[in-house]
């Protein structure tokens, strides 16, 4: 039993070939579920961005309010709208806003700057649901291609305070 | 030899220090499950969008609180209890210092109660993941590490035990297959606790303002080595529950030790070092070590799964089989001891912790599909699915063992305690389910308000996902009944139930 000694010599019972064919499967499965993240690196088209660089949330603050005076074309809810062209586009979480609201264009390919001027932010594209940390100290860039026109909500999905869930932000692409 | 008593029913020596030391943890846990609980009601009416409950603020005190008495507290003092159990009583032997156990008991509880009061009263609104630069009082942090070196020093106390039962030849032989699980979860533990010391204590030095600056994403590289890996002592010890309630329940002999042991081994090795699958969207690492990482790593560990998934069912079918019940292929599971509570709650836990919980880990542990469940509700299902309808379920089936073995009392309204599991195994699988089914539509975790009522822009939440709001909120009711069940049950038992002479 298994709550007492095992008999003597336990180590040299053979296992049985039920046990050998179901070892056999799970490790061929576990191998198959370990090679597809490789697999899809390669020839998936989605995949989570690589690059990134070290920048002080100061830092980072200063660069998204440059970016932010110098495309600024108006203004929603309070939070400025930026129509940049193609290329290095920046975002910043900070208690409790995503700022500035981006107006993109379908088709075109950005480098979208991530990251946050305080604490941890939960970067959350709303409806199509994809997800990625804002974490200060660092600057993700992910590289992006917006396929569909319409609006796009940014939802905080990440604890950042007390009025985390008051902390939404939008991008629009046309 | 005043110290031991001779225990009717198995014939084991039982060392009375610990036994005691058994009682007080587990009852303590129990304590922490009661108030975690209160806890969850309380977010599961504020998460269902028509009642709403709470305001925002002690929604957020509220749930740091819930993370604590729930996944620190209940899991780690009901595994102290496993810890001297699966060493002093089945090894025949005495606790190795006694002293150091209350000490550690000790030093748990005053820092379990140190973190809650914290939380309480409102000094630490970060989650029980406390990502800096989000601040706490460093009181909190200092609860926590408290507990933590309370938590290594019944690891050690466990080890010491097991070298005393070799020294003074209390065995024979090998360590039982449930002992040998248990030290696969105190080896983690330790790894485990290192970790945490490693960036707990500077995060509490920041809070004291003697350090100036934490690295936001080197704590959560850090934080995640600690916290994943703890819930691989939670895998670990609930794995070891379920041979330990087979064997009990239906005198389940595994197949062969050989593999079961081999899967253990797995677990040391390879669950321990796979634990980025929480920051796979995080920026500062390369696709290739998040591969290695989360693939190679999590994978083997998933094998070690796998191996118990097999050897568990498969030695308790073989026993039933033995008993007679031979006809067909299900004859067996028709005639399982169904009305053993015990029994029920591990046919609950393995197949949730399987069919629910492990699954969908190592579905959204691949990075790419983790984009699109990072944060979300999913995540929230999944770790329901493990820590709950398996771990949780799998420690209370063990509590209807230990009541009548250690308390030496008879469970109390034994038609309750017979229908427990199943009242909470249907409220935990329909809550989880529909936590995840809600999260795939994007719904956020830690979230107060999903009406966005007060934010610049409100979101308009598909409407499938806020029904699914409110299926959660009828499983995640029905969980807290059998939860209330489970400490009634329990409590009765300890004060009101007869004693077994
Ligand atoms: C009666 C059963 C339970 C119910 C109804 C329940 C309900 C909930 C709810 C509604 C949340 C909030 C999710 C969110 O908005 O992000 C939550 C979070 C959580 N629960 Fe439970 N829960 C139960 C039992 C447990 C148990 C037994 C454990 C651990 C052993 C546990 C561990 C957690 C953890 C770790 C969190 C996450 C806290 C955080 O995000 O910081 N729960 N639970
Ligand atoms: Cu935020
Ligand atoms: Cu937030």
């Amino acid at each position: 039993m298994a709550i007492t000694s095992p008999e003597r010599l336990w180590w040299k019972q053979p296992v049985c070939g039920q046990e050998k064919l179901w070892i056999s499967i799970a490790l061929v499965w576990c191998i198959f579920i370990t090679a597809i993240m490789p697999y899809w690196h390669f020839f998936g088209k989605q995949n989570p961005s690589q690059e990134y660089y070290r920048v002080s949330p100061v830092k980072y603050g200063a660069i998204v309010d440059k970016f932010t005076a110098k495309h600024k074309v108006g203004e929603e809810a309070g939070i400025p709208v930026v129509d940049p062209p193609p290329g290095d586009i920046f975002i910043a979480g900070s208690q409790f806003v995503w700022h500035p609201i981006l107006k993109l264009k379908s088709g075109r390919t950005y480098r979208l700057h991530l990251s946050s001027t305080d604490m941890v932010h939960g970067f959350s594209v709303y409806p199509m649901n994809m997800n990625f940390m804002a974490v200060p100290d660092m600057d993700y860039v992910l590289t992006i291609q917006p396929d569909k026109a319409g609006e796009f909500f940014i939802i905080c999905n990440e604890f950042c305070g007390g009025g985390h869930h008051t902390m939404t932000g939008k991008i629009i692409v046309s | 030899m005043e110290d031991f008593r001779v225990c009717p029913a198995t014939g084991l020596k039982v060392h009375k220090p610990a036994e005691l030391l058994i009682k007080i943890n587990a009852v303590t846990a129990i304590v922490f499950i009661l108030i975690g609980g209160l806890m969850a009601l309380l977010l599961a009416l504020t998460k269902i969008p028509a009642i709403h409950l709470l305001p925002s603020d002690l929604f957020y005190r509220f749930l740091t609180l819930h993370g604590i008495a729930m996944l620190v507290a209940w899991i780690i003092f009901f595994e102290a209890a496993i810890l001297y159990f699966t060493s002093a009583v089945l090894l025949n032997c005495r606790l190795a210092a006694v002293k150091v156990a209350w000490l550690a008991y000790g030093l748990m509880l005053g820092g379990a109660l140190m973190a809650a009061v914290e939380i309480l009263i409102g000094n630490a609104d970060c989650m029980f993941t406390s990502y800096p630069p989000l601040q706490a009082h460093h009181l909190y942090y200092l609860g926590v590490i408290l507990f933590a070196v309370g938590a290594i020093l019944v690891c050690c106390v466990f080890f010491g035990t097991l070298a005393v039962a070799k020294h003074e030849k209390t065995y024979e032989g090998s360590l039982p297959l449930v002992t040998f699980g248990a030290a696969a979860a105190a080896i983690i533990a330790i790894v485990t606790l290192a970790h945490g010391a490693i960036i707990f204590v500077p995060t509490w030095l920041w809070a004291l303002g003697v350090i100036q600056h934490i690295d936001a994403p080197a704590y959560r590289l850090i934080f995640w080595g600690f916290g994943h890996s703890s819930q691989q002592i939670n895998v670990c010890a609930m794995v070891a529950v379920w041979y330990l309630i087979a064997a009990v329940t239906v005198g389940a002999k595994p197949v062969n030790q050989r593999v079961c042991r081999t899967a253990f081994v797995l677990y040391i090795l390879f669950i321990d070092i796979a634990s980025e699958h929480h920051i796979l969207v995080d920026p500062g690492f390369s696709a290739a070590h998040k591969a290695w990482n989360t693939g190679y790593f999590m994978h083997l560990a998933v094998l070690a799964s796998m191996i118990h998934a097999l050897a568990v069912p498969s030695a308790i079918e073989i026993a039933l089989r033995k008993k007679g019940h031979t006809q067909g292929y299900f004859e067996w599971l028709k005639k399982a001891p169904w009305g053993n509570p015990s029994f029920s709650a591990m046919v609950w836990s393995i197949a949730g912790f399987g069919f629910l919980g492990g699954i969908t880990g190592v579905t959204f542990g691949t990075e790419q599909i983790n984009i699109i469940a990072h944060n979300t509700w999913r995540i929230t299902g999944h770790f329901h699915s493990t820590v709950v309808a398996g771990t949780t379920m799998s420690f209370m089936g063990l509590t209807y063992i230990v009541l009548p073995l250690i308390f030496r009392k008879e469970v109390a309204f034994p038609k309750l305690a017979k229908f427990q599991p199943h009242v909470f195994g249907v409220g935990i699988w329909t809550m989880a389910i529909f936590m995840m089914f809600s999260g795939s539509f994007g719904m956020p975790r830690r979230h107060w308000d999903i009406t966005f009522s007060d934010a610049a822009f409100s979101i308009p939440f598909d409407q499938t996902a806020m029904m699914a709001l409110h299926i959660f909120g009828v499983g995640a009711i029905i969980a807290v009944i059998g939860g209330g069940m489970f400490v009634l049950v329990s409590v009765a038992t300890l004060l009101i139930g007869k004693d077994i002479k």
